[in-house]
């Protein structure tokens, strides 16, 4: 089959923005229910894996918690050691920060949901630098910005000797020998380095993937590198097919110079989508969605994380701000800073918004989050395959705006049709997250050397 | 010693753990030791608990390998994690996962076991360890080895911070204004800051309050550092003692610590065969494959009869019994098929409830549902 495939996956919609919680079919952040329903849509649609993202600490705006989009979520590996049992072939990946965690107990943790998911455990590797959330934890919040991606790496490889001490046949098993697990075949992890010093026996048999498959999110020239050098699958965000193609290209020669194929790297953007049964259906209900994602509170409180300045005063139906940002401002906690020139951003918005003659809250609708793929299925089908076709990446992690039924509507109408093209599965033709993904087990080549 | 005449239903859990607590008991005929460290090996254990309706299913947990001989069983994985695996599955037992607490993250704990008691429908519990060597110190590489003591004290704080964290979202915290835009009450979302000996936590939970508000706290007593903790701390009582009788004071000594009624349970390991010999029998097999291991509570090896008359005959002041079968999945077989009725016939179980029937584990132990500590008392305000 030379055409290329569109790998998908499902990300529950979580406190961003994009969720539309003021709609009344939006069900439970919470629920159990909520994630049965949305991951077995997903396996229903034979995804490649559901994704579930976290936080360690709730936002703050102007010193109070953030209360305009969705606040709390569950714990990231107990919800997907939990959907593991209500799956069968759907990979489970989810967000876990590298710095308030150590390295033995993140391995232990992704080894045991990838056994008893048999084989579908993946993880995303991020980190934290920042001193507000470190206040939940009681090693604080100490990693410096520029050591982000030095702990990510010792992280991982320490992980790595853990879910490597086994070796492949040390678990014996044999009541006739009186074996269970043969002594040579147990190493000892020893690493003395900057971040840790970490001394134990692996306490596991190898997991089903060997690895659980890593994802990075992070578009940082570090975090491109770290990337290419470490992840199986790069969790980005989409921009134009050529951008993409770009992106694309550039981490696959990253991964060409770290000793790796290209191919090795799954590029995933995540991606928003509204359908219609219509074209113009498509657009009005995109809009829709943008006016209930982008209330008068969320629209005041959006600009106030790229102005760093108190704007509770301001008139969302009313201009812009007429004062500058404060690029110094510390207003906003706990998320992710949306402009690094926040003096040029809002000189660019003032010069949108006045050229549409657009309001404060009209010029938020349309430069923050709006749909990247809206159409008809037939629309949404054909570009994404297109953006896959050019190697602009190789599927996308989507992310609805409704939880839970938000996916319903893509499997039930654009699946179908990416099967028609020749592009998507028609079946699950594997059982772990690696075989779904194409990628290799990490011990294939230890194994044939082992029996050749 | 006179036949009791218990005036209330006996509680009844089970520590299930690999191929039995017995090291060696992967080598009995039915264990499937490949299939040990599998979703297939608990989900058989879980539905036979769930089946028979039990109250308690403990999934110890360690970060030690166990054993240095090839012929014991090693290796254990994540008590959390199979506990979560196993909530979808069943739909009765309460579901108690172990965590040491000496070198993880008391928020992490804290939204583990939340988020446990979401996707179980309000069957989690949490049983609280402690890491005391040097091998489990180096796994991490944070901090040396503490003493019995400060390991206990340091417990106790974070039972008090998780506990607050649970609380820190009061119930009715989610409101989903679309008149003003808000999806919380930030009024009821509470900072716990937490300052303790060991460690400071900010909050809130990042996790909603659980469906049980507290998800019941399980507390081994092993000696007096961790008596006052569950004195201080939990919602239910395990018991080590040599005896019964010594059993029976200890819990006296625990009410007493405490000033508060708990509910206290006996440490039992068993190995039950339908005839007495077979028990005593297979026990010595055990012990000739992998001799050294004394037994770590009561022991009570023999048939279903036995056990349940011994059972019947707790002294009062003992609620219960939590049972650490040597052996998988024989003994639990054998709980579920014949000691269950036997407890039934004598009024000590609640009759088989109905298919489908089910509750949270508080509701179980009769522990009313605690409002948040953090909430006002007055009703409808906003700040």
């Amino acid at each position: 089959m030379s055409r290329r495939q569109v790998h998908l996956g499902a990300h529950f919609p979580g406190v961003n923005a994009t969720t539309v919680w003021r709609d009344p079919r939006a069900g439970s952040q919470v629920d159990f229910s909520s994630f049965t329903h949305l991951a077995r849509t997903a396996e229903r649609g034979l995804m490649d894996f559901f994704f579930l993202a976290e936080g360690l600490r709730l936002r703050e705006q102007r010193g109070r918690i953030y209360d305009l989009d969705v606040v709390g979520r569950p714990d990231t590996l107990t919800v997907l050691g939990s959907l593991a049992a209500v799956t069968t072939h759907l990979g489970l990946a989810g967000t876990i920060n590298a710095t308030f965690n150590e390295p033995y107990e993140l391995a232990r943790q992704f080894a045991s949901l990838d056994h008893l998911s048999g084989g579908r455990a993946a993880w995303n590797v991020v980190t934290s630098s920042d001193a507000f959330t470190g206040e939940n934890f009681r090693r604080g919040g100490y990693l410096a910005h520029s050591e982000r991606y030095a702990r990510a790496r010792e992280v991982v490889d320490v992980a790595r000797e853990f879910w490597d001490s086994w070796s492949g046949d040390a678990l014996v098993a044999d009541p006739g020998r009186g074996v269970f697990a043969a002594g040579a075949g147990i190493g000892t992890v020893e690493h003395t380095g900057p971040q840790f010093d970490v001394r134990a026996p692996g306490l596991l048999p190898r997991s089903p993937q060997g690895h659980p498959v890593l994802f990075q999110a992070g578009d940082s020239d570090e975090g491109r590198e770290f990337g290419a050098t470490y992840a199986d699958a790069i969790f980005t965000m989409h921009g134009s097919l050529e951008a993409g193609r770009r992106f694309t290209a550039d981490l696959r020669a990253r991964a060409v110079r770290a000793g790796r194929s290209g191919e090795d790297l799954k590029i995933l953007p995540g991606a928003t989508f509204v359908l219609g049964d219509t074209p113009e259906q498509a657009r009005e209900r995109a809009y829709e969605i943008r006016l209930q994602q982008v209330g008068p509170e969320q629209a005041v409180a959006f600009l106030e994380q790229v102005w760093g300045r108190d704007l509770s005063g301001l008139d969302p139906d009313g201009p812009l701000p007429d004062v500058d940002p404060d690029p110094a401002s510390t207003i906003s906690q706990g998320r992710v800073k949306h402009a690094k020139d926040p003096v040029a951003v809002a000189r660019g918005y003032r010069e949108l918004a006045q050229a549409n003659g657009w309001s404060a809250r009209e010029l938020v609708i349309e430069v923050s989050g709006r749909q990247q793929f809206v159409g008809t299925p037939e629309q949404v089908a054909q570009e994404m395959d297109d953006y896959v076709q050019a190697d602009a990446c190789d599927g996308f992690i989507l992310v609805p705006s409704l939880t839970p039924t938000g996916l319903d509507e893509f499997v039930d109408r654009v699946v179908p049709l990416l099967q028609e093209r020749g592009s998507y599965r028609t079946a699950y033709s594997g059982t772990t997250l690696r075989d779904h993904l194409g990628l290799r087990h990490p011990h294939q080549h230890a194994a044939h050397r082992a029996t050749a | 010693m006179s036949p009791s005449t218990r005036p209330t239903l006996l509680r009844l859990g089970v520590e299930l753990d690999g191929a039995g607590r017995h090291p060696a008991a992967w080598r009995l005929p039915g264990a499937r030791p490949a299939e040990l460290f599998t979703a297939a090996h608990w989900r058989r254990l879980a539905a036979t608990a769930d089946a028979a309706d039990l109250d308690l299913l403990v999934v110890p947990d360690s970060h030690r390998l166990a054993s240095e001989r090839e012929a014991d069983q090693r290796g254990r994985l994540d008590a959390v994690a199979v506990a979560a695996h196993l909530a979808p599955l069943t739909a009765r037992t309460g579901l108690v996962p172990a965590v040491p607490v000496t070198h993880t993250e008391p928020f992490h704990t804290s939204k583990a076991i939340a988020t446990l008691d979401f996707t179980s429908l309000g069957r989690a519990g949490w049983q609280v360890e402690v890491a005391t060597t040097a091998e489990e110190a180096d796994a991490f590489g944070r901090k040396g080895v503490q003493a019995g003591g400060e390991l206990w004290r340091e417990a106790a704080e974070t039972v008090d911070v998780v506990r607050r964290l649970w609380d820190s979202w009061e119930d009715d915290a989610v409101v989903r204004d679309v008149a003003t835009g808000r999806y919380v009450d930030r009024g009821k979302l509470h900072h716990v800051d937490f300052r303790g000996e060991h460690f400071s936590v900010k909050g809130p939970s990042i996790t909603p309050r659980p469906p049980q508000g507290q998800p019941p706290v399980v507390v081994p007593v092993r000696d007096e550092a961790s008596l006052a903790v569950a004195a201080a701390h939990a919602d239910v009582a395990r018991v080590q003692a040599p005896d019964e009788a010594s059993a029976a004071e200890r819990a006296r000594q625990l009410r007493a610590a405490a000033g508060r009624d708990l509910l206290v349970l006996l440490d039992v390991e068993v190995l039950l065969r339908p005839d007495a010999a077979a028990a005593l029998e297979t026990a010595a097999h055990l012990d000739e494959l992998s001799p050294g291991h004394p037994p770590r509570c009561l022991r009570h090896l023999g048939t279903p009869d036995s056990l349940a008359q011994a059972l019947a005959q707790l002294p009062d002041g003992l609620d219960g019994a939590v049972l650490a079968p040597l052996d998988l999945p024989a003994t639990l077989d054998l709980l579920a098929t014949d000691v269950v009725p036997l407890l039934r016939a004598r009024g000590l179980r609640p009759p088989a409830p109905p298919a489908g029937a089910a509750g949270t584990l508080r509701g179980r132990f009769g522990l009313p549902r605690p409002t948040s500590r953090y909430a006002r008392p007055v009703a409808g305000g906003t700040r």
